[in-house]
């Protein structure tokens, strides 16, 4: 049927005031639920790098759940500047570390996360943003008492191949890290290398690479390493 | 009741399943039904979404269509599916968010969903609001049928689980030396299920085969 100008032009409008004026009621109605969705995310992710919180899909309510166990093991959290500094007064759990890399290294404030373990063994959960083939890779590791012994690591990633890359999120995979540490016997930095089988291995200091997942793996050999070498000043500081 | 359930619209809703499969036969969102078929989980949930984004966009533009400017009805229709896309990716955020999140970017992707837009034209366009509405309903399971029946196979033949439970483990069938299929998970063997699909369909019904 053939409308005049007017007529499209007054239909278009109303049409698309009405969707927007919908679309927004939805967004605003939808953002709390969302934004707790968000949330208990990322603490899960803090707390799967100590090995804590994989039965939360399981539980009744998720977000019920994983608050309580956040709040159980995570006792502690505060943010420190690049020079190994804390700043008092701010949430560490506000800081969004993937904005933060953006800055110049000088203006960053990073988070670390204290776990108080089953056995009472204090840990330091710190975030490592990277990237990997496709897309970025993030987690948290944790590292013992002494800040060298890694005793746990997550990580996740945007859009690793499935099957290869992707099986950084796995758990077999970030067991590995476990027991691993980051500096040697004389003090200085290694980190922990990700090595093919035909790479010699070193004991303390590699974890087996993901075969067809070349470049993630490498990844995340950088991932740690850069984002432990930011917090290098911290660790001097804190070291006992 | 007995209109609304004629046989007409039995037809409208049962003939998507088989032979005016949107995917099968009109070959129409294989895209998405390429991505979001690695687990069942996923894949019911999409087929979900596109159910309730057809249903509803038939239904809203069956409602308006002596309404709409036969010349941007394009847009018309575009503003209203997009809408409802993003609604329902909203919903599944709020509710639902793991899943929403292995989805990720294909649940606003049904916006370009050909079947959606096909069954606008063709359809909605020129019929009933209530027709429309099973009309959309039928496409969207006859979508969702075939996204069910290939994640099914992906995910018991790649990750050797069905709906995450670990069949394949459960069964011992590891310990008896089974390894699961890796290729499984990846699109290309999706694509290659879907076109065994259409081979079965179309050796069972021979009038699917066009003539040379």
């Amino acid at each position: 049927m053939n409308k005049s100008n007017t007529y499209i032009f007054i239909y278009s409008t109303v049409l698309v005031v009405v969707v927007a004026a919908l679309l927004a009621l939805a967004a605003t109605v939808l953002k709390p639920f969302q934004q707790k969705n968000l949330e208990t995310a990322k603490k899960l992710e803090i707390l799967h790098a100590v090995d804590k919180g994989w039965d939360a899909g399981s539980a009744d309510n998720k977000n019920l759940y994983v608050d309580a166990q956040y709040n159980q093991y995570i006792t502690r959290a505060f943010v420190f500047d690049p020079a190994g500094d804390t700043l008092p007064g701010r949430l560490a759990f506000e800081i969004d570390v993937s904005l933060e890399m953006k800055k110049d290294s000088t203006d960053r404030v990073y988070p670390v996360f204290l776990c108080t373990r089953d056995d009472g063994a204090l840990n330091y959960i710190f975030p490592v943003q990277g990237k990997g083939l496709w897309g970025p890779i993030w987690g948290y590791v944790a590292l013992g008492e002494d800040l060298n012994t890694i005793t746990g690591a997550f990580f996740d990633h945007q859009g690793e191949t499935p099957g290869l890359g992707a099986e950084i999120n796995t758990r077999w995979f970030q067991k590995q890290f476990v027991n691993k540490k980051l500096f040697d016997e004389a003090g200085s930095f290694i980190s922990v290398k990700v090595l093919k089988n035909n790479e010699p291995k070193l004991p303390d200091h590699s974890v087996d690479a993901i075969s067809g997942g070349t470049i993630t793996s490498k990844g995340v050999e950088s991932t740690i390493a850069v984002s432990m070498k930011n917090y290098l000043p911290f660790i001097k500081k804190n070291k006992q | 009741m007995s209109q609304l359930f004629s046989s007409r619209n039995l037809k409208l809703l049962t003939n998507p399943l088989n032979l005016e499969n949107p995917i099968t036969v009109q070959v129409l969102g294989i895209c998405s039904a390429l991505a979001v078929t690695v687990k069942m989980k996923p894949a019911f949930v999409m087929a979900l979404s596109v159910i309730v984004v057809t249903a509803f966009s038939n239904l809203i533009i069956s409602a308006l269509r002596k309404s709409i400017p036969a010349r941007i009805r394009i847009i018309v229709q575009l503003v209203v599916v997009a809408a409802l896309v993003i609604m329902v990716d909203q919903l599944l955020k709020a509710f639902v968010y793991d899943v929403s999140k292995q989805l990720s970017v294909f649940v606003g992707l049904i916006i370009t969903n050909c079947i959606l837009m096909g069954r606008l034209e063709a359809f909605a366009m020129a019929n009933k609001p209530w027709d429309s509405f099973v009309d959309g309903i039928g496409n969207g399971m006859g979508y969702g049928a075939i996204l069910i029946v290939v994640s099914f196979l992906r995910e018991l033949l790649g990750s050797g689980t069905v709906w995450d439970y670990p069949v394949m483990e459960k069964l011992g069938a590891f310990s008896a030396g089974y390894v699961n299929n890796g290729a499984m998970i990846m699109p290309p063997m999706a694509m290659i299920l879907i076109g065994v699909i259409i081979w079965i369909q179309r050796s069972r019904n021979k009038n699917l085969i066009e003539s040379k």
